[in-house]
């Protein structure tokens, strides 16, 4: 019905002769329309390219008939065909006089060439001549054509026609100019160097709209050179706070928001300006602010500036006000029914979490939800928010999270990044050597293939380095069983490989023969993989060798044996080179074989006797035979030429001789490890030089170093094990009747460090934090309390939660005094904790070091921390009452989860989510003791 | 970079209009479409409005029997993406009239000009629904 009133207009207005249409053209787009498959649509596109081509070069063709074939050729290309051989002829249409021609003629080329097509030269002229019309709808046009389709070296040719519209009278044209200028800085910014200062000037401009475009290139320029553009804070500022005043024309409106576009592309423009800048970010606090209280929090557009605010709130330098604002907002979005909302108040979490880190931890019940929720796009969204906030004490359930999430997608693309995420996660926080291996395992085990290959190379230093011998053997242990499962990646094996080739018999648990029959079948089983087979091979040279330093005779498999003949004949040269290398080394005697391949030396630095002493007994002989003495290049003297040639012959003679020597004094590394293990090899030696080189993966280098303190923390665990189940047992006794959704609220402890009053908190901050890094901030307020929610989950009245006696809150009252707070904040201990060097810096860090430091300095009571947390102890507490008031039998604990009562309990949920959590609950114990030591 | 692409497909699938703010081929055009259509069309109501997809996101919204698709950067504000579709709806409607599906496939070249007017680099440049429709408006008269 719908289809034929519209085709019923068609009809009309092809009889009025406007926008008149052919029978033929209605024809098509109907039955394309109506085409109820792709192969359907296919037919009825071939079938038009076919006619096309016919027509098309009809001699005569009216304008009008034109215009539609060429509509019809866009249609051709828009379902997917080729319609190259009518580009020609949308060229040709712009040189048409008729504006309507023209411009569909322009738009043709932009929607079939790109900017480095051949035929493009042919409208260059044509571009060249419009930018010169007095039509400036014309100009438009022609403008609209230059962003898409002038190139580098077109640029000169229409770069002074732009300049000089940059000045036109027509605001539609000056718009236009300044995108067409910006799109010459994306191509090239060289070009357009000079004329950068055209921005400046256009942004204050008469016209919104172009006012509106202009901060386009100038948001590019900010965020390449932030401080050049210092002094335009106040200028933005002012058109901000104008827009926010409606003093704009009223057509710029949109569902009753002034400009709601420009606000939004000039905060972004602020959160770059005011990052790190305490003056510059002063200047915005009151619009800021102001945009906060007046947006409609009930329509989308509202909440688009909103979240708008929220972002660039947390990327200024932080005001309290400001953050409490966008707490709230952010609350609202996570409680809001709207999927949408929930998405965008996790991601502003996740943005406002740097600066004040127990926002999150009242949205803990909200997140879960979202975390649960079947919505991948939500899913996605939170695991980035729980990536940001992991830390020591909650990184076991983030990581079994992700990774469980990880096994379970087919998106590659999404698989590589939590891979990666996982990993980066694990070397940085892992409370455990034993879960680490367990871990990177997994990891390995189900993304192996989408890995980087450095990832595989850190863990192969950091077995070698950082591990002791026990938790070694626990590795070799694991690798011998996972090695029989079929089809593993093939990084995985060529990490398991060198591991059992390294300690496959180090502890003496396992056999040679047991280890070497497990690495022929993997050569066996991977025939393709090459790589994967030069380090089986490897492997088994080293512990062959290792068998033979120890004394032991070496006992080679048939299966080996028949591997290696195989290998000898391979047809590649680094497998075949490995083999000969390997039966050349079995025949040595026990000394030269520990010589060449020492075990466990994997890091140790290879020596290199650059003077090559041990020579000399060759040497000597070959005196006393009467060979001629050498003479040190400087000591030579007689004819220049002859000399200048003898002594580059000794020299690379003597070139030639280190090498070898070296070769076989490096036999270790690098005939053993072959090309690909050199790499790693170096990995160890650039680390010892320096950090710079690893720029890439610092996050993960630097924590091989700090690992090994983290790892120390682990025994305990048997102890604060009772310690919390007794503590759960009490809750059980205590209340019963509290049962929503208990499970969800353990994920809520176990990634959230649970609900706690900000009082403490505050008072607890002076504990020693875990681990230097990044997260510092995050984790001195999230650990501590960590502490803290095994206390305050079993659920009592407010005077008993004081009571639980943490020594950290009894010798404060209450109501703590906030400059001690304060002062406590800026514990010394903590400053330096958080200055811990080598650290992979999430760029605000420094900044909110600065921030510490800066108060005291400046003597302000009101630290953005303080202020803001306690606030929200009186929110909770508020809240707390109104949730009393439903329901008289809740408490305090009960304040801090406001949603879990507007969801209320869903037992089937419940249920569901019990088994998860109970799973969890184990590892969640585990990792208390971390912090109760610490404490 | 902000937009990379704008697509209007129907519920079958079929793009009825593209419009890409980087060059692709037309090979990668088709897969692209392809890949993002699949995902994007087999999602609930309830579902959030945004995919990730690849090293971008795509921001949606249903119209009656058609879909507006935008590819946009991770730092793009999803919900401003939303809105400026729905400020697209709006303008077409202006000018068509309760816009419809057959409306955009009749008059394909307005629904790009309009495009044109509204973004620019992958920028959005003019939001005022005016200003959008002025050229075009000023087109029809002297045609």
């Amino acid at each position: 019905m719908e289809q034929l009133k519209t085709i019923g207009r068609e009809l009309a207005m092809g009889s009025q002769g406007g926008f008149g249409q052919s029978k033929e053209f209605l024809d098509l787009v109907k039955s394309i329309g109506e085409a109820r498959s792709k192969a359907e649509e296919d037919r009825i596109v071939l079938s038009e390219i076919e006619t096309l081509k016919r027509r098309i070069v009809e001699p005569d063709i009216p304008r009008r008939k034109m215009k539609e074939y060429i509509i019809r050729l866009v249609y051709v290309e828009m379902l997917g065909h080729d319609a190259s051989f009518g580009y020609i002829h949308a060229v040709k249409m712009t040189h048409n006089d008729n504006l309507l021609l023209k411009r569909t003629g322009y738009l043709a080329v932009t929607l079939f060439l790109n900017e480095d097509h051949d035929l493009i030269i042919l409208i260059v002229n044509t571009i060249q001549k419009d930018l010169k019309s007095d039509n400036y709808l014309i100009v438009c046009a022609a403008l609209n054509v230059v962003c898409k389709l002038i190139n580098e070296e077109t640029i000169p040719a229409v770069l002074p026609q732009v300049v000089e519209l940059l000045g036109h009278s027509k605001e539609a044209v000056r718009k236009k100019a300044i995108m067409a200028l910006h799109r010459f800085y994306q191509k090239s910014p060289s070009s357009v160097s000079h004329l950068v200062s055209n921005f400046r000037k256009r942004l204050c401009d008469n016209d919104p709209g172009v006012m509106g475009a202009t901060l386009c290139p100038l948001f590019d320029l900010i965020t390449i050179d932030v401080n050049s553009y210092k002094d335009l804070v106040v200028s933005f500022v002012s058109i901000l706070k104008q827009i926010a005043e409606r003093r704009l024309p009223k057509s710029y409106d949109y569902h009753q928001m002034p400009a709601p576009f420009i606000q939004i592309k000039l905060l972004k423009i602020l959160a770059l300006l005011g990052s790190g800048d305490k003056q510059a970010s002063e200047h915005m606090y009151t619009v800021v602010g102001d945009i906060f209280r007046k947006c409609d929090s009930s329509s989308n557009i509202g909440n688009a500036v909103l979240y708008e605010c929220i972002s660039c709130v947390s990327a200024i330098y932080p005001n309290a006000k400001l953050l409490e604002a966008a707490a709230d907002v952010i609350a609202r979005f996570l409680k809001s029914d709207s999927h949408n909302l929930k998405y965008m108040g996790i991601d502003a979490l996740g943005r406002l979490i740097k600066l004040s880190p127990e926002v999150a931890e009242q949205h803990q019940l909200a997140v879960i939800d979202c975390l649960e929720d079947p919505d991948d796009t939500l899913k996605r969204k939170t695991f980035e928010l729980l990536y940001k906030m992991t830390k020591s004490s909650n990184v076991e359930v983030i990581v079994d999270r992700m990774i469980d999430y990880m096994i379970n997608i087919n998106d590659n693309h999404y698989k590589t990044e939590i891979a990666s995420r996982c990993v980066e996660l694990a070397e940085q926080f892992a409370p455990s050597n034993h879960w680490f291996i367990q871990t990177m395992n997994r990891v390995f085990e189900h993304a192996g293939d989408l890995v980087k290959s450095k990832v595989a190379h850190n863990l192969m230093r950091l077995i070698a380095e950082g591990f002791g011998r026990r938790m070694i053997l626990q590795i070799v242990e694991s690798y011998l069983r996972i090695i029989g499962e079929p089809k593993l990646p093939s990084l995985f094996l060529q990490v398991i490989c060198w591991v059992l080739g390294e300690y496959g018999t180090a502890d003496g648990k396992f056999s040679a023969s047991y280890v070497t029959g497990k690495l022929c079948d993997v050569a066996d089983a991977y025939s393709n993989d090459e790589i994967v087979k030069s380090y089986a091979v490897t492997a088994l040279m080293k512990l062959f060798v290792f068998e033979i330093a120890a004394g032991r005779k070496v006992d080679i498999l048939p299966e080996c044996q028949s591997l290696i003949e195989e290998l000898s004949a391979s047809h590649s040269t680094d497998l075949q080179q490995r083999v000969y290398e390997l039966q050349a080394i079995i025949g040595l005697d026990a000394h030269a074989v520990e010589c060449i391949l020492p075990s466990d030396a994997s890091c140790e630095d290879i020596e290199i006797d650059k003077n090559l002493s041990f020579l000399n007994d060759y040497v000597q002989q070959s005196l006393e035979k009467g060979a001629q003495p050498y003479i040190p290049e400087s000591e030579r003297s007689g004819m220049l030429d002859i000399s200048n040639f003898r002594s580059q012959d000794q020299h690379e003679a003597s070139t030639h001789g280190l090498r070898e020597v070296q070769q076989a004094a490096t036999v270790p590394s690098s005939s053993d490890t072959g090309s690909s293990e050199v790499k790693l090899r170096l990995d160890g030696v650039q680390k010892k030089w320096g950090r710079p080189t690893y720029s890439s993966s610092a996050a993960s280098t630097s924590n091989s170093s700090s690992q090994n303190t983290v790892y120390e923390v682990t025994p305990v665990d048997g102890s604060s094990n009772v310690n919390s189940k007794a503590r759960e047992a009490s809750y059980d006794l205590k209340k019963t009747q509290v049962e929503i959704s208990p499970e969800k609220q353990k994920l809520a402890a176990s990634l959230f460090g649970g609900t706690s009053k900000s009082e403490r908190r505050a008072s607890s901050t002076g504990h020693k934090v875990p681990k230097g890094s990044s997260h510092v901030l995050k984790s001195t307020a999230g650990s501590t309390t960590d502490v803290l929610v095994e206390k305050t989950t079993p659920v009592q009245p407010p005077p008993d939660l004081l009571d639980l006696g943490e020594p950290t809150i009894k010798d404060g009252p209450s109501s703590v005094d906030p400059f001690k707070q304060l002062e406590e904040l800026l514990d010394p201990t903590q400053l330096g904790s958080s200055a811990n060097p080598g650290i992979v810096g999430s760029t605000s860090a420094p900044d909110i070091m600065q921030l510490y430091s800066d108060k005291p300095a400046s003597g302000q009571s009101g630290g953005f921390m303080y202020p803001s947390s306690s606030n929200r102890s009186d929110d909770n507490l508020v809240s707390g009452l109104a949730n009393a008031t439903t329901d008289s039998a809740h408490n305090i604990t009960a304040a801090a989860h406001p949603s879990q009562f507007s969801k209320g309990p869903n037992l089937k949920d419940s249920l569901e989510k019990d088994a998860l959590v109970r799973q969890m609950g184990v590892t969640h114990q585990v990792k208390i003791p971390t912090y109760l030591k610490i404490c | 970079m902000g937009i990379r692409f704008i697509l209007m497909v129907n519920k079958q699938g079929q793009t009825r209009l593209a419009q890409y703010y980087e060059w692709l081929t037309l090979e990668e055009r088709r897969a692209l479409e392809g890949e993002i259509v699949r995902k994007c069309l087999a999602r609930t109501e309830q579902q959030c409005s945004f995919v990730e997809h690849r090293n971008y996101k795509i921001v949606y919204r249903r119209y009656a029997s058609l879909f507006f698709l935008v590819g946009v950067d991770n730092d793009e504000n999803e919900l401003a993406i939303l809105e400026f579709i729905h400020l697209l709806v709006e303008t077409m409607d202006r000018h068509f009239g309760n816009v419809c599906e057959l409306d955009i496939m009749f008059h394909l070249e307005k629904a790009h000009f309009m495009l044109e007017e509204m973004v620019m680099n992958g920028c959005v440049v003019e939001t005022s629904k005016s200003n959008i429709l002025a050229p075009i408006q000023l087109m029809d008269k002297t045609s």
